[in-house]
């Protein structure tokens, strides 16, 4: 058997307020792993798309994926294989950091300054989940004060 | 026209022809049930305890095939159901189960009799909804029926708050289901059953491991010709019995933890498994690495999520059994040559030889066993047979001569101590010309035992056989093999006078000690019609055999275990 591996499922699912807690439910009484969760309505639909960052053996995965589809409000369920993964993050620095390597380190990574204060800056970055990791390891020094991470959405290239 | 949110839910049982509605009433569904009150379109029976108004929705699903309904009120109403929700998802049982809820505008306010109903089913139902308008009310009814029977059959929970069930909207249930996002798959991959039956041909030991799903597809006949065309043997799974019939020379037995050492072992020597409805239970394949070891697997079931779950399926056919079977089997007659498997038969009536299914009778006291296989002697077909949980239940569906599809229910995933007898009134209700036996323990009988009253007023004569060993038997069984026979809260020597008990509700009890006696105690009871109490004194140190040990290989078997 194979060891774990980091997938990105998206489920499309029916508007209803008690979807969300079905698939929820669902990851946690099979002892499932939810790394992230993502939800927005789709535009003129009565779907929703959920993203799911999960882990798991092969067999795991596979029946993450049907169990998923068993759910009567689940449309669709993609497992990615070719896709475009992104994740946001914002993060609050004190002002008495460098704001200009601040800056230009966010410039890498998809991002900027996005708000400043009397005593703080937020800063925005977009990118892979794995640059984010980087990301976040390499702004450590400035002491960030806090860190929101959006989890992941994707999309099949 | 406009009508109430209670009177959609009679309209729907007329349209759905529901005949009958076993439940409970309580505050939070009173406007159901004054609308039952107004009707005679259905029957209601009122049972005494709401788990059982489920169990015996569940029995009267499983004998008819059609959908059970239960009704029940908020709060401990509808905990009380819960397990029966819980029961029916497990071994797939078609029932839907309305229960009343608080009104929206006290919703989330921790009011009297509220709890969190859908937030409690969710994980124990196929599907459940909390109606919050009237208007939702038709669909969400059409759905429900739809969705408990078709796909993989089970439990849906309808919460009502009682002011939807008072609010008036338009009643039109013509409209057809239309679920986008609910669209079983029935229909097998015809590349996949073809290949499947080339590789059938092409076996040498191939073996039929037939599960309930046969049951639920009523393709129990289909498979029996199928069998036979082709002259392969069969296994059955504890909610498969009945499928081939006891007296088919094709079905060795039941698998699994307590199954016959013939079919254990022809599952472990088999090089194709065909497995039909079967979900590979941890009862039934032991240790999963063992399990058919060498052998590819067929497996058909209408739930793609059984299939490969547990163990990995070389030709996986998603599909209705009944539906597959119509493309299988001129296929299979075409290629398969029964001829061919003649030495695999006779390896297999070998084991049989070697170890058949039997017990000794070598103590003065009955035998459960025998009381079981005489029941079988004297009613065999003409019984419809439910169970309790423990010994008693393992020896009837390892003993009892069963004959047909839904003759059997018992409850096996969840394995519901308080089963058996709900689970029979529901059948009697169901097929009231078939004699409803309940073989049951000294303690579980004991888990509904309020339903006596139910079978007194609704005149539902089922016969209770308590095969007495006062004990806890199956777990006494597991503390003497595995825990060095300390028998931690097991004994049960403290009983009632069940006579005098099933009397006092206004039934019939016997109290037997010879097999002379028992005879006599059962004619007795089928003559007075009545609800009945038959209490057995059996071998109280008897043990299930053979037993694979849990976790153990299937070839692995103990096969007696003498005590004292
Ligand atoms: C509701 C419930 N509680 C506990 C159990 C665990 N359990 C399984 S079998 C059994 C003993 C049943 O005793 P009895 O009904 O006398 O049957 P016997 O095994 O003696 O035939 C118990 C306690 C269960 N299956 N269900
Ligand atoms: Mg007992």
């Amino acid at each position: 058997m194979s060891g774990n591996v980091r997938r990105v499922v998206s489920v499309i699912v029916y508007n209803e307020s008690s979807t969300l807690s079905r698939i929820t439910d669902l990851f946690s009484a099979r002892g499932y792993n939810i790394v992230s969760l993502t939800v927005a309505p789709i535009p003129e639909s009565k779907y929703s798309r959920l993203t799911i960052v999960t882990s798991g053996s092969s067999r795991v995965i596979e029946q993450i994926i049907k169990q998923l589809h068993k759910l009567i409000p689940v449309l669709k369920v993609y497992e990615h294989e070719d896709l475009v993964e992104k994740e946001m993050t914002l993060i609050k620095f004190p002002i008495t950091e460098n704001i200009s390597d601040i800056d230009t380190l966010c410039q890498a990574y998809n991002g900027k300054i996005v708000n400043a204060g009397p005593d703080m800056v937020i800063a925005m970055v977009a990118d892979e989940p794995k640059r984010i990791d980087h990301f976040l390891e390499a702004i450590k020094r400035f002491h960030p004060k806090e860190i929101v991470r959006s989890g992941a959405v994707a999309l099949e290239r | 026209m406009q009508i109430s949110g209670a009177q959609m839910v009679i309209e729907a049982m007329i349209a759905e022809e529901v005949t009958v509605v076993f439940g409970y009433p309580g505050g939070a569904i009173m406007n159901v049930y004054d609308e039952i009150y107004k009707q005679d379109s259905f029957k209601h029976i009122l049972t005494r305890h709401e788990q059982a108004a489920v169990h015996a929705a569940e029995g009267y699903a499983q004998r008819t095939g059609k959908v059970g309904v239960a009704m029940i009120t908020s709060g401990p109403g509808f905990t009380n159901g819960v397990t029966g929700l819980a029961d029916a998802y497990m071994d797939s049982i078609p029932i839907i189960v309305i229960s009343g809820q608080v009104p929206m505008s006290l919703i989330g306010t921790d009011a009297f009799q509220e709890i969190d109903a859908v937030g409690i089913s969710r994980s124990c139902t196929k599907h459940n909804y909390l109606v919050t308008d009237a208007a939702d009310l038709p669909r969400v009814l059409k759905e429900a029926f739809h969705i408990a029977r078709t796909g993989r059959p089970g439990p849906v929970h309808i919460d009502i708050p009682k002011d939807v069930t008072a609010q008036l909207a338009e009643f039109d249930y013509s409209a057809p289901v239309v679920l986008e996002t609910y669209k079983p798959t029935t229909k097998g991959n015809t590349r996949q059953i073809k290949k499947a039956v080339e590789a059938i041909a092409a076996a040498k030991r191939p073996l039929f491991y037939l599960g309930g799903g046969i049951i639920s597809a009523e393709a129990a006949y289909d498979v029996r010709e199928f069998a036979k065309s082709c002259g392969i043997p069969a296994v059955e799974t504890f909610r498969a019995r009945g499928t081939m019939g006891a007296d088919n020379p094709l079905l060795i037995s039941m698998l699994g933890m307590h199954g016959s050492y013939a079919a254990n072992m022809a599952m472990s020597e088999t090089d194709l498994v065909i497995a039909l409805g079967a979900r590979f239970d941890d009862r039934v394949t032991g240790k999963l690495s063992e399990f058919a070891k060498g052998a590819d697997i067929i497996h058909v079931d209408i739930d793609p999520a059984s299939i490969s779950k547990l163990v990995n399926a070389d030709y996986p056919i998603v599909g209705d059994i009944k539906k597959v079977l119509e493309v299988m089997m001129p296929l299979a007659k075409e290629k398969v040559d029964p001829e061919k498997y003649t030495p695999w038969l006779e390896t297999i009536e070998n084991f049989e030889k070697l170890h058949p299914l039997s017990y000794r009778e070598d103590t003065d006291n009955i035998k459960p066993q025998w009381v079981i296989e005489r029941v079988g002697e004297l009613l065999g077909d003409d019984a419809n047979i439910t169970t309790d949980v423990g010994q008693h239940q393992m020896w009837t569906a390892q003993f009892y001569p069963f004959s047909r599809p839904r003759q059997w229910n018992s409850s096996g995933g969840l394995g519901t101590m308080g089963y058996g007898f709900p689970a029979a009134l529901g059948v009697k209700a169901a097929d009231p010309e078939r004699v409803s036996i309940n073989i049951t323990g000294d303690g579980s009988i004991l888990m509904n035992i309020q339903e006596l009253m139910t079978a007194v007023e609704q005149k539902l004569p089922v016969i209770n056989i308590i095969l007495n060993n006062n004990y806890l038997g199956m777990v006494r069984q597991w503390q003497t093999l595995f825990y060095d026979k300390r028998h931690s809260e097991t004994d049960l020597s403290v009983q009632p006078d069940f006579v005098m008990l099933s009397q006092s509700f206004g039934g019939a009890g016997y109290r037997v000690k010879t097999k002379e006696e028992f005879d006599a105690a059962l004619k007795d009871a089928i003559e007075k019609n009545v609800v009945t109490i038959i209490d057995v004194a059996v071998e109280r140190m008897e043990n299930v055999m053979p037993m694979v040990p849990s976790g153990g290989s299937l070839f692995n078997m103990m096969l007696e275990y003498k005590e004292k």
